[in-house]
């Protein structure tokens, strides 16, 4: 595979640059750059440093800030979170940094939100880094040509301790879509209907690098979204090469270099691309322009269809296990065979999560939402910013407004709705348009009834009470 | 890690298969922010009458008095003796948290759940597979003779039993290094400490926005 003459992929040259040293079974130390730190998934780590009595290679690696358990209506401190369990792991995220001096963004700072909205936004996440940290969507990270994954709590523990990641190499896999995305399309939708082709399993084992103009042409936060949602296609890496958005997009930020550093990085990061000779394992091609906008009807990422499918039926799938799942899929979201995905109503909204939770989804939003107001059918619709910095940007574009005047009730940031941790859960048997990442039986609130779409098919629906093309409202309005 | 020495106890006799991590550990004690503290929620539905909850004051629950750990002779035991398929179910590595932290080093059963083999070691605890027979017999000398113990010998990888008969048993050479000079993959990593430190030299040179 390694021939020296051969080029190298987007994810062989950041592995190849991380490699402290290589066993011969191919087992690995990989040095990791940064790690992003969450309430829920470090508080063991920590505990496991002081127990052994060891100390962070470097504290400087390391960024904290709660999100998962956060409260996402108004509260002034940490006491005021009802749930204690909660309350602890936040107060002990708090604890924890402070005690091994590891910078946190703490609850009340304006910089606080979901991990992998604020590593990009701070400039913490770099073009050629390795960065992890304990949540599979950590794949996020690898839309500005960053090698990032998840990794479990001992994991967590390792690189607290040691820099490094004990790790295999991953195959290569490049996901090419090529043409333009039609109006209203979303990259929300070109990932829905990727996951939807390839499936959940489609990347296991390898490390997906998404190419093609769609993606030469998609704004760096687009890129975050279908990066975010590797994982849901089985791989727990995403990447993108770097080019003049990526690096106009990381310059100026709190983390960025700055002066001659500056110079030099961004000359180092012109690199970071696959070379044309370059072969991967598996290679994937679509046409953007037959992607049209998503909505899931299942309760997995890959039971996903155009909105303007109808769902399907058991009896015309052959094979019995897939048959069953349909089935089994279909009691659970409350659907008959071969209804129109437009006839599913949207009893909830959430305009949110790691995947949608950036200033240009709520501006695409808002887009729709201006204007109008949100259907007398529909219980809750929460807009919910992935940081503080977020929703300063939203208010100082107005935004907010446009959200509250449709009915939206205008969030602070944290995971929210998206896994429902917090206080904002999903009734049972409710329906929800919502721009997370999985709609898995349960993940949004016991008995809830997700179905994944971008934020301006969410604002839509918020509209219209039920699932809708939301180009007919773009042209209509 | 402790180094895993010799290990001499009362073998407690669970005479199940499949013992699921979930009965391990039930899952509302995942929440905690620790990985020690589980020991007095090992087999939590298992061990008490009620049902416990993080903040129960355990010293205070009814216990089933029919459950092996209740009873007065296995209350130090430090190894386990199960039926086939020990560990099954969700991946949670508080399972062996919880195990350790009640006072386990090692699990005797003729088979385990992988993820849960794995974790054991991670955690410094011993799985030995024994054949059917072999356990067959285990179980039966437990129920013959009052505290029963054996003795455990990873260096040699044999169990001498009470009777001073010899089980031999097979382990990974690998993990065994691992146990018996008390490395965990935080400290076989940091044995490459130098390297790292290399390694990062370079880097930093090439790469100085990385760091500080
Ligand atoms: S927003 Fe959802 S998917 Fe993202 S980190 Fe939070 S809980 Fe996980």
């Amino acid at each position: 595979m390694s021939d020296q003459a051969m080029g190298k992929t987007l994810y062989d040259k950041l592995w190849d640059s991380h490699v402290v040293r290589q066993d011969d079974d191919g087992t690995a130390l990989i040095y990791i750059d940064k790690q992003l730190l969450h309430e829920v998934t470090s508080p063991q780590a920590f505990e496991g440093l002081r127990l052994a009595n060891r100390q962070p290679w470097r504290t400087d690696a390391n960024l904290a800030t709660p999100d998962h358990n956060v409260p996402t209506t108004a509260f002034n401190s940490i006491d005021d979170i009802v749930d204690p369990v909660s309350r602890i792991q936040v107060q002990t995220l708090g604890m924890n940094a402070k005690e091994f001096g590891i910078t946190e963004f703490g609850i009340g700072d304006i910089r606080q939100g979901i991990v992998h909205v604020v590593g990009p936004e701070e400039g913490a996440t770099l073009p050629g880094m390795t960065l992890v940290c304990g949540d599979s969507h950590t794949a996020t990270h690898g839309a500005l040509g960053a090698l990032a994954h998840g990794v479990g709590t001992s994991e967590v523990e390792h690189v607290l301790a040691t820099q490094c990641l004990i790790q295999k190499k991953m195959k290569n896999m490049l996901v090419k879509v090529n043409g333009k995305l039609r109006n209203g399309v979303t990259p929300k939708d070109a990932i829905l209907a990727i996951i939807g082709k390839i499936g959940t399993a489609g990347g296991n084992g390898h490390a997906i690098e998404f190419g093609g103009q769609v993606f030469e042409d998609m704004s760096v936060e687009g890129r975050m979204t279908v990066c975010n949602m590797a994982i849901e296609a089985g791989a727990r890496v995403g990447v993108v090469a770097v080019d003049d958005k990526t690096v106009d997009y990381v310059q100026g930020r709190p983390f960025s270099p700055k002066g001659k550093d500056w110079e030099v990085a961004v000359k180092a990061w012109q690199d970071l691309h696959s070379d044309s000779d370059a072969e991967f394992d598996t290679v994937v091609e679509m046409e953007g322009a037959e992607i049209e906008p998503q909505v899931s009807w299942g309760t997995s990422p890959e039971m996903v269809l155009d909105v303007n499918a109808t769902v399907p039926n058991p009896t015309n799938e052959k094979d019995s296990v897939k048959a069953d799942a349909i089935q089994r899929a279909l009691d659970y979201m409350g659907l008959t065979a071969d209804m129109a995905i437009k006839d599913i109503p949207a009893d909830y909204v959430f305009i949110g999560s790691c995947t949608n939770s950036r200033i240009e989804d709520f501006r695409a939003a808002a887009k729709v939402l201006k204007g109008r107001k949100i259907a007398g059918s529909v219980e809750q619709a929460l807009a919910v910013p992935g940081s503080g910095l977020v929703k300063k940007q939203a208010e100082d574009e107005g935004l907010d407004k446009i959200f509250i005047e449709a009915g939206f009730e205008w969030r602070n940031p944290g995971c929210s709705m998206c896994l429902a941790m917090n206080a904002d859960k999903l009734p049972d048997g409710k329906h929800c348009a919502s721009t997370s990442n999985r709609n898995f039986e349960g993940r949004q609130g016991a008995g809830g009834r997700t179905h994944l779409v971008s934020p301006a098919m969410a604002a839509a629906a918020a509209i219209a009470g039920h699932f809708v093309d939301v180009r007919d409202m773009l042209e209509a309005g | 890690m402790e180094k895993f020495t010799i290990i001499s106890s009362v073998v407690a006799p669970m005479d199940r298969a499949n013992i699921d991590t979930d009965a391990i550990i039930p899952k509302q004690f995942l929440k905690s922010i620790k990985r020690t503290g589980f020991g007095p929620n090992l087999f939590d539905e298992w061990r008490y009458l009620d049902i416990g909850q993080p903040d129960s004051d355990n010293s205070h629950r009814p216990l089933n008095k029919d459950f092996v750990l209740n009873q007065p002779e296995y209350a130090d035991s430090k190894i386990l003796l199960a039926r086939e398929n020990f560990g099954c179910g969700s991946s949670r590595e508080h399972a062996p948290w919880a195990l350790k932290d009640y006072g386990f080093e090692v699990v005797i059963a003729p088979s385990f759940a992988d993820i849960f083999f794995n974790n054991c070691f991670k955690n410094g605890i011993l799985p030995i597979v024994l054949s059917e027979s072999n356990i067959n017999g285990l179980f039966a000398s437990t129920e013959n003779i009052k505290g029963y113990s054996v003795m455990v010998d990873l260096e040699k990888q044999v169990i001498t039993t009470q009777g001073g008969g010899k089980l031999a048993f097979e382990v990974d050479q690998f993990r065994k290094h691992c146990l018996l000079n008390g490395l965990d993959d935080i400290g076989l990593t940091l044995k490459h400490e130098a390297e790292i430190k290399a390694f990062e030299k370079k880097y930093q040179a090439k790469n100085p926005w990385l760091f500080g």
